[in-house]
């Protein structure tokens, strides 16, 4: 059945901050970045940030692991008047694309009219993501993960990958494929932090930091802030921007996934996953579409080896097949899309633009959508965009030109 | 292929764990070297962590059976960075164990393998051995059975 709420709300403005290098973002605080990237979005849609009255975060509306994103403190800051919404997705990464459901929640149930979304992102030698679960202070629940050294996420996730390669086969290759596919992706594009071509020697000495991860495998240490501005269809209209349709979004999880690598207790074949093969299962009943109809995959890339997973989930190739899928180079962008391909992260992602807990995604979406990407698929008409593969929820949007 | 070489636990000394009132039982058998469960005492559905209530039947009701403190490699990662400034690399080997003598999933142990990292394989076979860490407390880790 169709997603209630389809088309009924759409992306009006897009902001960013430049992205930083981890810690060089400082002397400015998260505060300055996020209201960067507020108003940024504001003026990229023609309203003012006054006109903001509702706000719809993911990650418990965290700045980045150990930072505060806060509505009082924005309408402080910033001079939002009255707000009528003010929620958040809770855990981390992983419902990031669930903040454009949120956002029409607010707005269909009539609670608010301009909803922003954003993440700030600033990552100080004592709030690094990478160390982040290894400097935890113990509690009664990581005191069965902490003293196993699974200091950060990308080590976490290497234990999964390890279990696919052992189940379907999957090979370095494949991990390689996708690093190397989002570089050449990012080299045009002026806001990347790696633009460099990189090469299959570079690849394969790159340090392992978690055999079978090395560090290319890992996404970047950046900083720097995305928000962007949902409202309804109608006002879309009158606005500056080609409106972008929320077409579905949607963030849950099953049992069997749960806690996720925070917890290893996922029996095969949810372990060796990204989760999102529920939320995957409800976008393609929300919308009647197939991963065959999707134009451009904006898939949350913190470990390459999450993306091959997740193409399994959302069925762009049988779940196993991954590998195979990945090493035909279906994923390469061409600007008319070719038949069984789907181009990746044409913005290079998270492992070669930046890392801002996935709103990168957002943004290129939009681009895609208004025909304005750097890596532009010729009539791009839907773009997938995921959250993180983490503990519940996980997260999918399905947007529409 | 790989050459990794020997592969230790993470240093004891450097070791903290906190516990609740449904944890400690665990770390209490572990202080006397009995590896020990969650076991719901209605449906006998493992957990671990240990948490107030069953997942399958939602009794509240557990008990701590001794296991024989044997398991298999479900998945693995290595490891050589040192997690600790002050502790020079090391090779580290976090592994993900399905416990023998738990029904069900969900009972797994995330821990360390001590031994030859090159001979460390999902499907092998392995034993507990104790590290003793802070505060007097014995961590459960593996080596081959």
């Amino acid at each position: 059945m169709a997603w209630v709420n389809r088309d009924k709300c759409a992306i009006v403005g897009i902001g960013a901050t430049p992205y930083y290098v981890r810690g060089q973002s400082w002397p400015q605080t998260t505060d300055q970045l996020a209201g960067e990237a507020i108003m940024a979005a504001c003026a990229d849609a023609g309203i003012d940030v006054k006109d903001i009255d509702g706000f719809a975060y993911y990650s418990g509306a965290g700045a980045g692991y150990t930072g505060k994103m806060d509505t009082a403190d924005f309408m402080e800051q910033l001079g939002i008047r009255e707000v009528g919404f003010t929620a958040a997705l809770t855990s981390g990464g992983g419902g990031m694309a669930g903040t454009g459901g949120l956002a029409t929640a607010a707005i269909m149930n009539g609670d608010a009219t301009y909803v922003v979304s954003v993440m700030a992102l600033q990552q100080l030698p004592q709030s690094r993501l990478g160390t982040v679960f290894g400097q935890a202070a113990p509690t009664a629940h990581n005191s069965f993960m902490q003293p196993s050294g699974l200091v950060g996420p990308g080590h976490l996730m290497s234990v999964l990958a390890r279990r696919h390669m052992h189940l379907y086969g999957t090979t370095r290759d494949a991990f390689f494929e996708i690093v190397q596919t989002q570089r050449e992706h990012a080299m045009p594009r002026e806001t990347a932090v790696r633009r460099k071509p990189l090469t299959r020697e570079e690849y394969f000495a790159s340090p392992m930091l978690a055999d079978p991860l090395c560090r290319l495998d890992f996404c970047l240490e950046t900083d720097g802030a995305v928000a962007f501005i949902t409202t309804t269809a109608e006002r879309a209209k009158d606005l500056r921007q080609k409106p972008v349709y929320i077409h579905a979004s949607r963030h849950g999880g099953t049992r069997a996934w749960g806690r996720a690598f925070g917890w290893m207790g996922m029996p095969d074949p949810t372990f060796a996953s990204s989760g999102h093969k529920p939320v995957a299962d409800r976008l393609w009943a929300d919308t009647g579409l197939t991963a065959k109809d999707i134009d451009v995959a904006l898939l949350y890339d913190h470990f390459s080896a999450m993306v091959l997973m997740q193409l399994e989930d959302y069925g762009f190739c049988e779940k196993g097949e991954g590998n195979d899928f990945v090493l035909s180079g279906k994923l390469r962008y061409a600007n008319r899309k070719q038949p069984g391909a789907i181009p990746l992260n044409t913005h290079g992602g998270q492992l070669s633009e930046a890392y801002i807990i996935g709103m990168t995604h957002v943004r290129e979406a939009v681009e895609q959508l208004r025909g304005t990407a750097v890596n532009q698929v010729e009539d791009a008409e839907f773009a997938l965009v995921t959250g993180g593969p983490a503990a519940i929820p996980t997260s999918g949007m399905i947007l529409r030109r | 292929m790989s050459n990794y070489g020997p592969a230790s636990a993470l240093p004891g000394d450097h070791i903290r764990i906190a516990t609740d009132p449904y944890t400690e039982p665990f770390w209490q058998a572990a202080r006397e070297h009995r590896l020990t469960t969650c076991r719901c005492a209605n449906c006998g559905h493992c957990r671990i962590p240990p948490t107030p209530y069953c997942p399958e039947c939602q009794s509240n009701r557990i008990e701590w059976p001794d296991l024989p403190g044997t398991g298999t490699i479900f998945s693995y990662a290595i490891c050589t960075k040192s997690p600790y400034p002050d502790v020079p690399d090391f090779v580290y080997v976090p592994i993900v164990v399905d416990i023998d003598g738990t029904q069900g999933h969900g009972a797994r142990l995330v821990a360390n393998f001590v031994g030859d990292a090159d001979e460390v394989a999902i499907g092998m076979k392995v034993k507990v051995v104790w590290t003793s860490i802070n505060d007097g407390w014995e961590l459960p880790n593996f080596e081959k059975a």
